[in-house]
């Protein structure tokens, strides 16, 4: 048997999916059948048929005083039915060679016994070694179903309690706040922080196409703080159930000519940078298509300031495709 | 058309973890290396078809939600790259061929979109 307490790689530890996190996690007693039928040594094989029959199971624990003696099977009842001696004992085809798992044991262990064993059913046995269950890999299928169920309506509430936020706080005007500080530079993080502001969009109940503009328009902002400043900028999000205004700030160095710096086409990038794929001098042209307002201010020397919005609100919101006005 | 064929018919490697391929149908195509060009005429799960190949390939299509990317002519990914694209769920698949040729091969194909407006 593995080491249950082993640890796992980063690497490995990404791979893992919830099923196989829920097999660690999931204790045996929380997926067993309890109290199971049991027959005693001096049963009567024709009863144990009837409480197969009866019953539509196909095993059971043979037990003396809560303690576990034996196993019986349907195949120990085949072969009985083959000999016709449906009137011996149990005691007399049971299997005594067994193998439990405890109570308290993680599910992998009984998961790993069931691969090793091929056994169909497994007795389970409580801190004092008494009979306290038994499982077998449907216990261990519904129970982990039940489990991703129960996680499933825990993320469906937080997804719901999100997307209410703003009618379940009452205020004259309610806004969420994200900030996001862009690091000059850091090719390997860009587009982090139009990601997180995407997923935040969606989580609060924003529709498909208002998170992807948004976070088109913040991709470009955010990937220009990389490429152009001097020492990065912040992005800073507010979100109001009408409309969600985006503030980009640098400290430097500034545009030099604004009208020029929104001609499609038009780029500074260097050579390096243009490799990479960017520099094609459309960033400014493809946040303009994706906002309802939008405006650029910079002063050469100093730093820059784009402001954005985008309207929640349908019938006053722009298409992805149409023409943005410019806030006068 | 869904990837399965695509991958099967152009022999592309894979190179993120495997999937369903077949349950993915690609809505169009669309082939540049100016991400800006990419973000503003790449339709919401398209397969894009570069030869750019550096992490910030997975950021733009996960932003777009793209079907996939086809990196051409045997540029390839580094493994925190790959690792990301598969955090994210983008199929990454690589090809020896430029990008001309895979393109070309697709339309042959009958891969065939209405550029977004």
């Amino acid at each position: 048997m593995a080491n249950p307490n082993r640890s796992f790689t980063d690497q490995e530890a990404e791979n893992i999916t919830r099923v196989e996190e829920l097999t660690y996690e999931l204790k045996v007693e929380e997926v067993m059948t309890r109290d199971p039928f049991f027959v005693i040594p001096e049963s009567k094989m024709n009863d144990l048929l009837e409480l197969f029959r009866k019953n539509r199971i196909s095993g059971t624990p043979v037990v003396v005083n809560h303690q576990l003696v034996g196993i019986v099977s349907i195949e120990d009842l085949i072969r009985c039915l083959q000999s016709n001696d449906l009137s011996s004992p149990v005691s007399k085809y049971m299997s005594t060679k067994l193998l439990t798992t405890r109570s308290t044991d993680p599910v992998i262990e009984a998961l790993k016994l069931f691969v090793s064993s091929h056994y169909g059913r497994l007795p389970v046995l409580d801190e004092q070694g008494q009979l306290a269950g038994i499982i077998t890999k449907g216990d261990i299928t519904s129970g982990i179903l039940k489990a991703l169920q129960h996680d499933y309506q825990e993320e469906e509430i937080r997804r719901y309690r999100a997307s209410h936020l703003f009618e379940d706080i009452v205020s004259d005007r309610s806004s969420l706040i994200l900030r996001y500080n862009i690091k000059q530079g850091d090719f390997i993080h860009g587009g982090s922080a139009s990601s997180a502001i995407k997923k935040a969009l969606l989580r609060l109940g924003a529709s498909p196409q208002i998170a992807r503009r948004t976070s088109i328009a913040i991709y470009e902002a955010e990937m220009n703080l990389i490429i152009h400043t001097t020492q990065g900028g912040i992005i800073r999000v507010e979100i109001e159930p009408q409309q969600i205004s985006i503030n980009i700030t640098d400290e430097g160095p500034g545009i030099e000519d604004v009208e020029l710096a929104m001609r499609p086409g038009f780029s500074t990038a260097t050579e390096t940078v243009r490799e990479l794929g960017f520099g094609a001098g459309m960033g400014l042209v493809n946040i303009q298509r994706c906002v309802d307002s939008m405006r650029l201010e910079s002063v050469y020397g100093k730093g820059t300031n784009l402001r954005l919005k985008i309207n929640l609100l349908e019938e006053e919101s722009v298409g992805e495709s149409s023409t943005p006005q410019k806030e006068r | 058309m869904n990837l399965q064929e695509i991958i099967r018919a152009l022999d592309l490697q894979v190179l993120t973890k495997s999937v369903d391929f077949q349950s993915i149908t690609p809505s169009c195509g669309y082939a540049s290396d100016l991400l800006s060009c990419v973000m503003a005429g790449a339709a919401h799960k398209s397969l894009w078809v570069t030869l750019q190949a550096h992490s910030n390939i997975v950021a733009v299509a996960t932003l777009l939600e793209l079907s996939g990317i086809i990196i051409t002519e045997d540029a390839k990914p580094d493994q925190e790259t790959i690792n990301k694209a598969n955090d994210e769920g983008i199929v990454l698949l690589s090809t020896v061929k430029p990008t001309f040729y895979i393109a070309g091969k697709l339309w042959e194909m009958g891969f065939r979109c209405k550029p977004v407006e």
